[in-house]
This record gives structure tokens, sequence and C-alpha cells, in this order.
């Protein structure tokens, strides 16, 4: 109520009288100042030696003569009403700190108990009569700087507002002279909420794309990425998950460890953390072996738990391909790109150290990890190899199963590594999907369909790109007819896309997975899961491979796509034949083919 | 990758032995399965057969490791054993030390083990006699090479050195490059 009329009575005041009166306040500070460095001994009443109290009596005294002054000069200006009842809450304060005094001097409390004990409640009031007229004071203070900074805020407000409706071009000569991040950070609140309601908040001058152009450069500037990567996101998310996304990529995920099982068990560990002072959870319903630290005293990188290999740190997002994988005992299993570890050593513990895993890398320093990594966690059965991802099938095949945790541009990981909020190109896209799609096609080769428990293959990335993730399991799909996708046994994550932006994939696409950062709170992350259900890669494609080996730099789309028709045995028979008469120019080739038929 | 000669073999065991004794007999003859030791880039894995099979598929210079590695051959042909055995040493311990709590760390950054650190110690522990280290908890920490017998232990200042180090579990960290 009272700060209410205040305002009332403050708002229309002119500046040049609200600054006069700061100036008189500011004397009244001064006077109050001096006021609190006399108080410390006057705050220490309970002293129990009468003489000394007595003596801060008599000071007291002859400070009130001052406070009252202050008190009635103020009383002219404000409203009572408020401060009195936070006088009386301040009273009950002060009470407490008594209390605690008396606790913390046990030879007072005797004393004051035992002799003097009505005295010092009739000190008390008189003092407390002291202590309530400063803390009016105050408390009058502090309103008032309040009053002063909420006129201040209203000044700011009108500013920002001001900006706002200013044209494009001013704004960009603004963002070119100084960025400030709190006026766009409002200005890009303020085109969401246009965009959002548009017909009615609209600037009728304005068209949609004005407001986009203006929102990207604003988030671009904002969180710091190049165009390319923010149009991506954009058009990979409605406007405000994208705007979810980009603040989730500035907070660090948590940190999550996975119990060895091979060594111990999931609680034993986790009593052991919290003995040494961590503080910890079970990371949810999905992972029967993971844990979240929220924060711990010791490095959780290099206690005696984590050396003796009880536990590995993992982000979440990384248990999922292997869960999906789901290997059985006895398999033979094949990691294509394991560095540093993690998941291979989860393939182990969950095939409890039977069978055979081969974990390869093509680099070499990052193997180090590996080893490291299963000597650490009692890994047994692993074979740590050095290999190029794409050399596979012929190395060594047949296996039961095959993850492929491809490298990737990293943009689901934006929160752990933000170098690639910059870095990334159209070009690094480029190269980085083609890797995938030929080390997608090379671990499908590798693995036995006739094997009695697998004939499977996960394929997984921590990007969210589409171009990354169901375009390489698109191409895999035509490009391999004898697999299939199958779910991938995950009960959570967003469906992929089976179509985006003009591109429509395979139906079968919706049996992925992918995880966001903004959703789930972990990192960004796609699964898929093939079943492969022949060894014969159908022989029309036989023949395209062929093809592909000789001219491996050009792999030209368009055979691909006159390809896919291969039910219609006549068109596909007509076009097998003019090939063969195009390439009868070339002898090798015919005898490898009349060899084959 | 190749099976170890006589030679290497001898120098092999003798080092094993002052760790394990004869229980390097339940390594060689398993219930589960034949296990071999094999020799690869200087190195000494221990695996079981069908692995080993598989890995020659896997060229020389691209195998990195099979197995368990149990450490390597000097270049003047004495043998080391690495942490990396430590799994297997500590499951056929002759002689086994504990730690307290307050020594775990100084063992794990590469210290002796004090008198004041020791906790217990398997009885009628010989001098010069390898021994597995453990935390209080029983969590393997390394190994090393008693100083004192376990008589002697007993009349030795807090000061005094009871086993020397020769590896432990922090070597994951400190060492990771150069370990294997």
């Amino acid at each position: 109520m009272g700060r209410r009329a205040r305002n009332k009575q403050a708002d229309p005041l002119p500046l040049e009288q609200t600054l006069k009166r700061k100036s008189s306040e500011g004397s009244g500070n001064k006077s109050k100042k001096a006021k609190k460095t006399q108080n410390p001994p006057k705050k220490q009443p309970q002293q129990p030696k009468k003489e000394k109290v007595q003596k801060q009596k008599k000071e007291e005294k002859e400070e009130i003569p001052i406070i009252k002054k202050n008190n009635k000069i103020e009383d002219e200006s404000w409203d009572n009403v408020e401060t009195i009842q936070d006088v009386e809450d301040d009273e009950f304060e002060d009470i407490d700190e008594y209390e605690d005094l008396e606790d913390n001097d046990e030879y007072v409390i005797k004393k004051t108990s035992f002799n003097f004990g009505s005295d010092d409640e009739e000190e008390e009031e008189e003092e407390e009569l002291e202590i309530e007229k400063e803390a009016r004071e105050l408390d009058e203070k502090k309103k008032e700087d309040e009053r002063l900074a909420e006129e201040e805020l209203k000044i700011n407000v009108a500013e920002t507002e001001k900006m706002v409706l200013t044209s494009g071009q001013e704004i960009e000569k603004d963002s070119m002279v100084a960025p400030d991040l709190a006026l766009i950070q409002q200005r890009i609140q303020d085109v969401v909420k246009i965009l959002n309601n548009f017909r009615e908040m609209r600037d009728p001058d304005m068209s949609r794309t004005d407001y986009m152009e203006q929102l990207k450069k604003d988030l671009c500037q904002y969180y710091g990425y190049n165009d390319y990567l923010l149009s991506k996101f954009l058009d990979l998310f409605p406007i405000n998950e994208a705007i979810e996304f980009f603040e989730a990529n500035e907070v660090p995920r948590p940190i999550v460890i996975r119990a060895n099982t091979l060594k111990t068990r999931r609680r034993d560990l986790a009593q052991a953390l919290i003995n040494r002072g961590v503080n910890l959870e079970p990371i949810g319903k999905w992972s029967k072996v993971g844990l979240q630290i929220f924060d711990s005293p010791v490095p959780i990188g290099a206690t005696p738990e984590y050396l003796a290999g009880h536990y590995m740190l993992q982000a979440a997002s990384s248990f999922l391909p292997v869960m999906a994988l789901a290997p059985q005992e006895n398999e033979r299993i094949l990691d294509m790109c394991s560095a540093p570890g993690g998941k291979t050593s989860y393939i182990s513990a969950l095939i409890k150290n039977t069978g055979c895993v081969f974990a390869n890398d093509a680099n070499k320093d990052r193997i180090k990890a590996v080893i490291a990594n299963i000597h650490r966690l009692g890994i047994k059965n692993a074979v740590v190899c050095n290999y190029d991802g794409r050399e596979f099938p012929n190395v060594i095949g047949g296996f039961d199963r095959v993850l492929l945790d491809a490298p990737c541009s990293g943009t689901g990981v934006i929160a752990k590594d933000p170098s690639v909020k910059v870095n990334k190109s159209e070009q690094d896209f480029q190269m980085v999907t083609q890797i995938q799609k030929e080390l997608l096609l090379s671990a499908i080769d590798s693995v036995d369909a006739n094997s009695k428990t697998g004939g499977y293959i996960v394929y997984s990335t921590c990007s969210i790109t589409v171009e990354e993730d169901e375009e390489v399991v698109n191409y895999a799909l035509r490009k391999r007819p004898n697999v299939k996708l199958v779910p991938t046994g995950l009960d959570f994550g967003k469906e992929g896309f089976t179509s985006f932006r003009g591109k429509t994939f395979n139906p079968s696409l919706k049996l992925t997975r992918r995880y966001y950062p903004h959703t789930h709170n972990m990192d960004g992350f796609y699964v898929s899961k093939f079943k492969k259900f022949s060894n014969k890669i159908p022989k029309l494609n036989k023949d395209e491979d062929e093809e592909d080996n000789e001219k491996v730099e050009n792999k030209v789309v368009e055979e691909e796509v006159g390809f896919n028709d291969e039910e219609d045995a006549k068109i596909i028979k007509a076009e097998e034949e003019k090939r063969l008469k195009k390439k009868g120019i070339k002898p090798t080739n015919n005898k490898k083919k009349n060899n084959k038929k | 990758m190749r099976p170890l000669t006589e030679e290497e073999t001898k120098v092999f065991f003798q080092k094993l032995a002052q760790y394990i004794g004869r229980n390097i007999v339940h390594l060689i003859n398993r219930p589960d399965d034949t296990y071999c030791f094999r020799l690869h880039n200087n190195r000494v894995y221990y695996v079981s057969e069908s692995i080993m099979k598989k890995a020659t598929c896997i060229g020389r210079d691209q195998l990195l490791s099979l197995g368990v590695c149990f450490g390597k051959f000097t270049k003047t042909g004495k043998f080391r054993l690495h942490i990396t055995a430590l799994d297997y040493l500590a499951q056929y311990a002759k002689y086994k030390i504990w730690v307290k709590p307050n020594g775990e760390m100084p063992f794990m950054y590469g210290n002796h083990v004090l008198k004041a650190h020791l906790g217990r110690i398997t009885e009628d522990t010989p001098e010069h006699q390898g021994a597995i280290i453990y935390s209080m908890n029983d969590i393997p920490l390394g190994f090393g090479v008693t100083a004192r017998s376990t008589s002697d232990c007993r009349k030795l200042d807090p000061t005094g050195i009871v086993v020397f180090h020769q590896a432990d579990i922090g070597e994951y960290l400190r060492g990771e490059e150069t370990l294997l």
C-alpha cells in the first residue's frame, strides 16, 4: 500500500527533484554510516559486568538525539504504515541474534541467567528501541534505493523498446559498432513472439522473410554460430525449439558414469563413491548401469575406484547404440570406430568377456586410450587393431554384430566442443557424409547374415543433421537391398524423419531414433539398427558395385536411380545389355563378368 | 605375433613366479578354454587360443593389442611386468599387503609403501618377494617387492619402507602413452 502511494507521489517528479532528493539522502547516509561505526561496541550488550552496561547506556543516550532527528526528517516525507510492520519483524530478528550470541558464549549464559536476568530484559527492551529506529532507517533507505532502481529500469525499458522499433538498417549499424547482448536477446524474443502470432503482431511493412533474416542475424551473433550451421538447425526445428536447442548447447550435459559390471555392481559402486562425498543418482529407468554425478569433491576421473576399473566416464548418449546392438554371449562383434573405448567396454561387459570383440579405430593416437581403458576395465576378449574402417570386410568379416559409431561433424555435442559452431562448412559435411556412407556399406558387408543369434548392424552418430543420419541410412538401404531396418529396442527418443525438405526416404526410417540435448538432456544423437537377412547382395547391385570399383572417383548417382526399380526385370535386362555393350571395350571387365556368369 | 622362445619363456616365468609362484599352472591349464602366451612387438599377451586365431587375420602393423598384456621384454632381454597384468596377478597372488586408506593415494602416485601405511600383511612373507598391494576394502592397487620380511616389519619405524613400488593403477593416468 505504502509503496504504491509513494510511487504515485514520486512519478510525476521531474528528474532534477529526484536527484536533489538523492543528494539529501546521501548526506543522511553519511550520518548513518558514522553511527554504524559506533555501533559495534553497543551490539554486545550481554557483557555480564554491570559497569560496562551502564557505560554503554550513557553512550546510547548521547546518540539518541541524532537518530531522532533523522527519523523526523524521513517521517515527514514517507508514510509510516509499512515501516512499522517491518520494524516489528526486525525486533524478532534481533532477539534471534541474541540467542545466537548466548549459544556461542557459555560463560555469558551462566552469568546472565543466574544473576541479572531481570535487568537484562529491561536493557534489551531499551536497546531494541534503539535498534528499531536504526532498522527503520535502513528499511527506508532500501526502499528509496529500490524506487530509484525501478525508475532507472523503466528508463532502460524505454530504450530497448525504442531499439526494437528502429529500422533494420539502423540495427545493422548498431550491431557493427558494438554488440549489446542483452539488447539482441530482447530483440530475438520479440521477433519470435511476432513470428508465433504473425497475423496480429506483424508490422505490415515487414514480410516474414524480413523477420527471419533479422532473427538469423541476431541468433548468429548471440550464440556464435556460422550462417550455414544456423540455417541447418532452423530447418531442423521450429523456431521455439531451435532456440531451446541453442540454449541447451550453452549448458554442459550432466556427467555420467557407467558401472563396470565385470568388476562391481552399481549399488556397491554408488556406495563407494558416496563415501567419498560424491553426490549421485541412477540415471533413469532405461539403464541399469548408469549413474549421474551432480557434484564431487574429488576428481571423478582419478578416484581409486576409477583406476581400479569399477566405472567408466561415458556420456549417457553413448549407452544407446550398445543397448540397441544388444550383443549376446559368445558372439564375435566388431566396433568399427572404437576410440576411446567406452562402447567397446560396454559391449564386453554385456557379453561377460565371452566371445570376441574387435575394437578398430583409424587413429593410432586415440587407440592408446582404447587399450588403456580395456585393460583398466578388465576386458579380456578384445582385439585392438588400427585399420581404416572401409577396409573391413577384406581384413576379416563374418561378424555376428557390427557397431558403427561413425565419425561425424559433432553437431550433437556442441555443448562439449563449441568449436563446431564456427568451423563446420558445407564441404566438411559433404566429406564426412561420404565417409559415413562408405563405412556403413563396409559395416554391412562385414556381417554374417547366417549367424544364429546375430546379423545386426547398428549405425549411430553424435550429429543431428539429416545429411549424416537419415540420408546415410537411406543410401545404405538403397545400395544394399539385403538389409532392412528393425526397431532399435530403445523405448524413448524421437522417430527419424521419413521425409525432409522435399526429400522422401524409406518409410521404415521411422524405426530409427533421434535424441536432442534440449528434450532428453543428453548429447544430440542418432541410432539406427539394421538386420541383414541375406549374404547375397542382389546380383544387379553387385554389377553396380563392380562399376563403382572401376571408377572410384565418380560414383555416379544417376545410375543408382536407374536401378532402384529392380523388380522390373525387363527394363533392367535391357539396360544391362546396353551397359555390357558399352563396356565391351574393356576386355578385363568382360572376363570378370563372363567368369561370374 | 609368435609363441615365446624357450629363453623368453624362462625369463618371463621366472618373473611371474615371483608374484604368483606355482599358480602359473592355473594360467596355462584352464578348465574353460585353452589359453596361450603370445609375443607381439616385444610385449607378452595372454589370450585364449580361439581369439588368437581370429587375430591372425590382422596385419602385424595394425594389430595393437589382443587379450591381456602382461608386460614387455626390455632391450636387454629382461622382462618387466605391466600394471595391466594386475587382474591375473591379484587372482593368484601368494603374498598380499593391504594399505590403510591414508596410504592409498601416496602409493598410487608411485611411492613406496611405508610402515605407517601398512594395514595388514600376509604372514611369513619373506624379504625381496613380489607382493600384491590391496586397499583395505580389497581393491588391488598394484604390486611391488617387499623390502622387509613380515617379522622385520614389526620392528620397523613408521617411515621405513615395507614394499618397493613396481607398478600401480595410477599408471593408467600417468603413463597411458608409454604403457602400451
